[in-house]
């Protein structure tokens, strides 16, 4: 029995281990090849780089505009995320504690919306935007997310709102607070747990989305990262060594700040899938 | 009620809900009853004016053979993704909610690849199957690796498959983790007492238990599947010869780059149904079989 339980175990773990592998190694062998010249790249891109040579970063970054790129998604990434989760913990608060019928039909078109996929609304959406000159400027990218990431947000405060109970706003109402101080002193830092979800449901949507910004920003220099990687795929497509660096450079921030906050991104898609 | 009440609580509601549902309608609603209204146009992008065409455009998406084939490929690939994602993400969980070391490790090296979007993740991938794979088939004279599977039809519908497998099964696998800590130990202790192994647990407890989570991670793989279109960019570009073009490319080529925004949105229309139904018969059809612990 206990030979059998051992062996077992010995079994799991190694599925794991082959699993863990084929996750990891394709990261691996992009950083591996980041490192050599085209022709090393072709002869075999599974040897070790002969030399640690840090020439293909630099041009790639140089190449891809990236520090402009990465500051644009940074921006677009900040500020779209705050907004939605302020606007939509507002939202929620309104619908649950003002029952009218309107809000109840509102909260009701908000989570039927989200089953629209996006593909049904981008070419409306270019053409109206467009024809007002709204266009080609992150400030209507944020906007735009704004609109597009309500929907869900406001859906997951909502079930928690519910378990608020009022007695606790009424004490901070006698002391004459309005409610807007009623809601951000004494609300939305109950939210708290929740907001982390949808910070990180968001940040993981926005920062990496390519089609709703391929749409909106069309000149260069508004490009996020996603949009900068793909033009500059297209530009220097059999450059491996250069495009190995491009991919290296791009991911290396993300896994830097998942090293520090994997706990809580997992916990927060965790909790994000009970609502 | 008093108006100034009334009033009171109209300011409330404004400045509380007005700039999120002012965006989300100028955002969501307005464009999508627009797009309703220019399936019936032959607007073409350009010009300032356009006509009204009636069913004209619904028409030729039912003639429209190349959008049935890539709607057919697209079925094809939420059907075949829907189900190894699903199958993989829950067998991961299962594994590592048993006894194990270093599962957080574990975990998150599933999880990596959903912090990456699909663009460099297509890139990344698509290096591996031009060049390690071939490399490999050529050097370890391995034949099915030997030409690149980008360059052939069948083989490149498959990447699709394969990347997005590798890409959503660790999200997944979080869900169902989530899931399988919330089984209660007594349920699953008595059963051994009572003499089921650890498959009989498998099917009769854990299973039924795990409906709800099953429901999300469907639905969340159901929808991904049916809009994915940056990581099909990325990786085969809809080639070789158009051949895995799925359907949100499609109609991202027809009404962008042919100009037919009329059609094209009336595309997006009927993929927006087909996506409705099925997410609606999938929810339906799973609440019925869910269980209290």
């Amino acid at each position: 029995m206990n030979v059998s339980k051992a062996l077992m175990k010995m079994v799991r773990y190694i599925v794991l281990v082959i699993f863990f592998c084929l996750y990891i190694l394709p990261f691996i062998l992009v950083l591996l090849n980041s490192l050599k010249e085209r022709t090393e790249i072709i002869s075999n891109p599974l040897s070790m780089p002969k030399s640690f040579n840090l020439a293909n970063y630099f041009s790639a970054m140089e190449k891809m505009n990236f520090a402009h790129s990465f500051m644009n998604s940074l921006i677009i990434t900040v500020f779209s995320v705050a907004l939605i989760t302020i606007f939509s913990a507002m939202t929620a608060y309104v619908f649950v504690r003002i029952q009218s019928k309107l809000n109840k039909f509102l909260f009701f078109l908000m989570v039927a919306s989200m089953i629209i996929p996006f593909q049904a609304i981008m070419i409306p959406l270019v053409q109206i935007y467009g024809s007002i000159g709204f266009l080609n400027s992150k400030w209507a990218l944020i906007y735009m997310y704004i609109g597009f990431g309500a929907s869900l947000a406001v859906f997951i405060y909502h079930g928690l709102i519910k378990s608020i109970p009022l007695e606790l706003e009424e004490a901070a109402m006698i002391d004459g607070a309005s409610r807007l101080q009623i809601f951000f002193q004494v609300v939305f830092p109950l939210l708290k747990p929740t907001t982390m979800t949808i910070v990180i449901l968001n940040v993981l949507w926005i920062w990496n989305d390519f089609l709703l910004p391929s749409l909106v920003l069309i000149k260069p220099e508004e490009r996020t990262l996603p949009l900068s990687t793909f033009y500059f795929f297209g530009t220097y497509s059999v450059d491996y060594g250069l495009l190995m660096a491009g991919l290296v450079v791009t991911i290396i921030p993300v896994i830097i700040v998942y090293l520090f906050t994997q706990r809580y991104i997992i916990q927060g898609v965790m909790n994000g899938s009970n609502k | 009620m008093s108006s100034q009440k009334f009033f009171d609580r109209l300011k409330v509601q404004l400045l509380f809900s007005g700039p999120t549902l002012f965006a989300f309608f100028t955002v969501v609603i307005l464009p999508f009853l627009y797009g309703i209204y220019l399936t019936f146009t032959n607007w073409d992008g350009v010009s300032t004016s356009h006509s009204f065409v009636g069913m004209k455009n619904y028409l030729a998406v039912l003639d429209d053979a190349a959008f049935w084939t890539s709607m057919y490929k697209t079925m094809k690939y939420v059907l075949l993704t829907v189900i190894l994602i699903n199958v993989v993400g829950f067998f991961l969980a299962y594994m590592l909610t048993t006894e194990i070391r270093a599962k957080n490790l574990f975990r998150a090296g599933f999880f990596t690849p959903n912090l990456i979007g699909g663009i460099i993740l297509g890139f990344l991938w698509q290096f591996i199957f031009s060049n390690v794979l071939v490399y490999i088939g050529e050097h370890f004279k391995i034949g099915i690796f030997s030409s690149s599977w980008l360059a052939d039809p069948d083989k490149a519908f498959w990447t699709l498959v394969i990347v997005t497998t590798w890409q959503y099964s660790g999200y997944m696998m979080v869900i169902y983790i989530a899931g399988l800590m919330n089984i209660p130990k007594e349920l699953l202790e008595a059963a051994s007492i009572d003499g089921a192994n650890a498959f009989v647990r498998l099917r009769k407890i854990i299973l039924p238990l795990m409906v709800p989570s099953f429901i999300v991670c469907v639905f969340l793989s159901l929808q991904r599947g049916f809009m994915v279109y940056d990581l099909n960019i990325a990786l085969t570009n809809g080639g070789p010869y158009k051949s895995t073009q799925l359907v949100s490319m499609y109609v991202y080529q027809k009404a962008f780059l042919s100009q037919k925004y009329g059609a094209g949105q009336a595309e997006a229309f009927v993929l927006f149904l087909i996506v409705a139904i099925v997410t609606l018969i999938q929810v339906y059809m799973s609440k019925k079989r869910e269980v209290e612990a």
